[in-house]
């Protein structure tokens, strides 16, 4: 298995489009990361924040994405990117039953395919973290805390779960379909409606079932629905650890009544806190990784190797 | 000499179409089997169950005395498969595409490089080793192919078409090779083809598969008369000089059964050996003699036959 993660890891980091890739996330990255700086800057002039650095990352200033949500949006371009051809390019190129004569288990090429994969994307994820550090010190004036640091740790974490996730979903399709274009076409299409359709959906199913709400329960009622249904989207699972993650005042996800609110102090969470109240949405994360990953590797041990 | 792959009533099935239908061949060690049958014959799918890349629905497969279903990585240490347009990662240099098998055989760093060298050399690559694959011709990547099969010092070799698409002083290259190995190094091999006179230049043995049954196997020059069960002879006879009368004589002579007459000759369908009588004959009535040839159904005419059937 380790032959063929380093051979695809190579491949992965000398491709024309990683190089892409990590062209546009880098000068994003570092643009988002500037202007947010610059804005916090100027503000901390007066207020001196907790959380500076977790901060850069959520702020959104000068009418760009926060990094974050930025993150959020490209992650699932990197895992597909990195999957789509795992299985249909070996096919595409007459190569798989080529290393499948050789004398290794067929799921070794599988799983070291996909720990290629997701050590590229911990690789990505880690110097994205760094350079916000670096660039934020440079910003800021003053390095990060203990507690602002584990919980960019965990960001990190969690984001290559997530990005983990469109990696096997790529690796899944790259399987099922055995034409490269079609596999990518297909993951893409499944992105756009998680990402993009799957909120919208929900809001219309809860619509429908809690119709014209009138009263403030009514009204919670609908969204805790719309929320619930979304949350079949690891978009929405990511958004929200996110959220949570990196803002330490938030404390509920969703809409809450004002006779909830009232009286919770506005201090931060403890870290401890913060990860209980994700815990859900990470462990679903995790779950639908593994699930994905479970089914190629599964259909790829009883496939017919002809090509 | 033993048996390096041998089959047993091998059987497979996809829904309602069977592939293979209760095949059995022997390929015996140090020789070149040839594995000979139309496109669609079940070729590949055989090939594919002897190393255990598809799975047998019936029957039984050996190689180097291992059940490729239940222990393929030994059957595939001992096997060199190269595939009907084996691809290589196109981005990689030829001599990284070996490198990559040479690793995933656990063969160490150092040796790796030597052995990739030889090879090269071995199968006329020595100058094109640190170029990408991409710019390879069909022929070169053939000879890649083969090249790559040798990296794991195979015992056994099993090609499938090798000589498919490839221009005839490309053919002549491989077929070479293919013999040199068979010679030099004492490999087994078995390669499957749809052309006859291929494999009948190169191989020992042959069986010949139509539909999924093999119909006939054996040595590649017993094989006409085995597969007519008893001999015939037929004779094409021509001369030279007036031959008026000859035919009538020629029927008179005990033994040919029937004479048709052809441009410039006649063609003699017999029941024992009469071309002693025949010659004598057509020297007593002062002809000269052109030809007198047997015109036994060829290999070729019998291949065709079933392909026909197929």
């Amino acid at each position: 298995m380790g032959v063929v993660f380093w051979k695809e890891l190579a491949d992965h980091f000398s491709s024309r489009r990683f190089m892409i890739l990590l062209a546009i996330i880098v000068l994003t990255g570092v643009w988002a990361i500037y202007a947010s700086g610059q804005s916090i800057r100027q503000e901390a002039e007066g207020i001196p924040t907790d959380f500076v650095f977790l901060l850069l990352l959520t702020s959104q200033s000068g009418g760009l994405l926060s990094l974050a949500t930025f993150i959020g949006l490209l992650g699932p371009l990197v895992g597909i990117m990195l999957g789509f051809d795992a299985i249909s390019g070996e096919y595409a190129r007459g190569t798989l039953s080529r290393v499948l004569s050789q004398p290794i288990y067929r799921d070794s090429l599988i799983n070291g395919k996909f720990l290629a994969g997701l050590a590229t994307v911990a690789i990505l994820w880690a110097s994205i973290l760094l350079l916000v550090i670096g660039l934020g010190i440079t910003l800021v004036g003053f390095p990060p805390n203990a507690e602002e640091l584990w919980r960019m740790l965990i960001f990190t974490l969690v984001g290559i779960f997530y990005v983990g996730f469109w990696l096997a979903l790529a690796l899944l399709f790259s399987l099922l379909f055995q034409r490269t274009v079609t596999a990518a076409l297909g993951s893409l299409a499944l992105w756009l409606f998680l990402a993009i359709f799957a909120p919208l959906i929900a809001q219309v199913v809860a619509g429908f079932i809690v119709p014209s709400p009138s009263t403030a329960e009514e009204l919670t009622r609908q969204a805790d629905i719309a929320s619930i249904i979304s949350r079949i989207s690891p978009s929405t699972l990511f958004g929200e650890s996110v959220n949570i993650l990196l803002n330490p005042t938030a404390r509920l996800l969703g809409i809450a009544l004002p006779e909830q609110t009232q009286g919770i102090l506005l201090t931060p969470l403890a870290l401890g806190q913060s990860l209980l109240l994700i815990l859900p949405q990470v462990t679903t994360l995790f779950a639908l990784v593994a699930v994905c990953f479970g089914i190629s590797y599964i259909k790829f041990m009883r496939s017919e190797i002809r090509a | 000499m033993s048996a390096v792959i041998e089959t047993a009533r091998l059987t497979k099935r996809y829904r309602d179409l069977v592939a293979v239908n209760e095949l059995s061949l022997k390929v015996e060690e140090g020789e070149t089997f040839g594995f000979l049958g139309p496109n669609g014959a079940g070729k590949t799918t055989t090939i594919l169950m002897l190393l255990g890349l598809s799975e047998p629905t019936d029957g039984q497969a050996f190689v180097c005395g291992f059940d490729p279903t239940r222990q393929p990585l030994e059957v595939k240490k001992r096997v060199g498969y190269l595939p009907e347009n084996p691809g290589f990662y196109e981005d990689l240099t030829a001599r990284e595409n070996l490198f990559y098998i040479a690793r995933l055989n656990r063969v160490p760093r150092t040796d790796a490089n030597r052995r990739i060298t030889r090879l090269l050399g071995q199968v006329g690559l020595d100058n094109d080793g640190d170029r990408p694959v991409s710019e390879f011709s069909r022929g070169m990547k053939q000879r890649l192919g083969i090249a790559e099969v040798l990296v794991k010092e195979p015992k056994v070799v099993i090609m499938d078409e090798p000589t498919l698409g490839i221009d005839p002083d490309g053919v002549t290259r491989i077929l070479e090779l293919i013999t040199g190995l068979n010679r030099e190094h004492g490999i087994t091999i078995m390669l499957s083809s749809h052309l006859l006179h291929q494999v009948q230049q190169i191989c020992h043995r042959i069986g010949i598969i139509v539909k999924g049954k093999m119909i006939v196997q054996g040595d590649v020059d017993k094989l006409g008369s085995a597969i007519l069960k008893e001999r015939r002879w037929n004779f094409l006879l021509e001369v030279g000089g007036k031959a008026d009368g000859l035919e009538a004589e020629l029927r008179s002579i005990s033994g040919i059964a029937e004479v048709e007459p052809r441009v410039g000759g006649w063609f003699l369908h017999c029941t024992v050996d009469v071309r002693p009588a025949v010659v004598s004959l057509v020297s007593r009535k002062g002809l000269s003699l052109l030809q007198l040839r047997s015109e036994d159904p060829t290999l070729e005419e019998i291949y065709l036959k079933y392909f026909r059937e197929a």
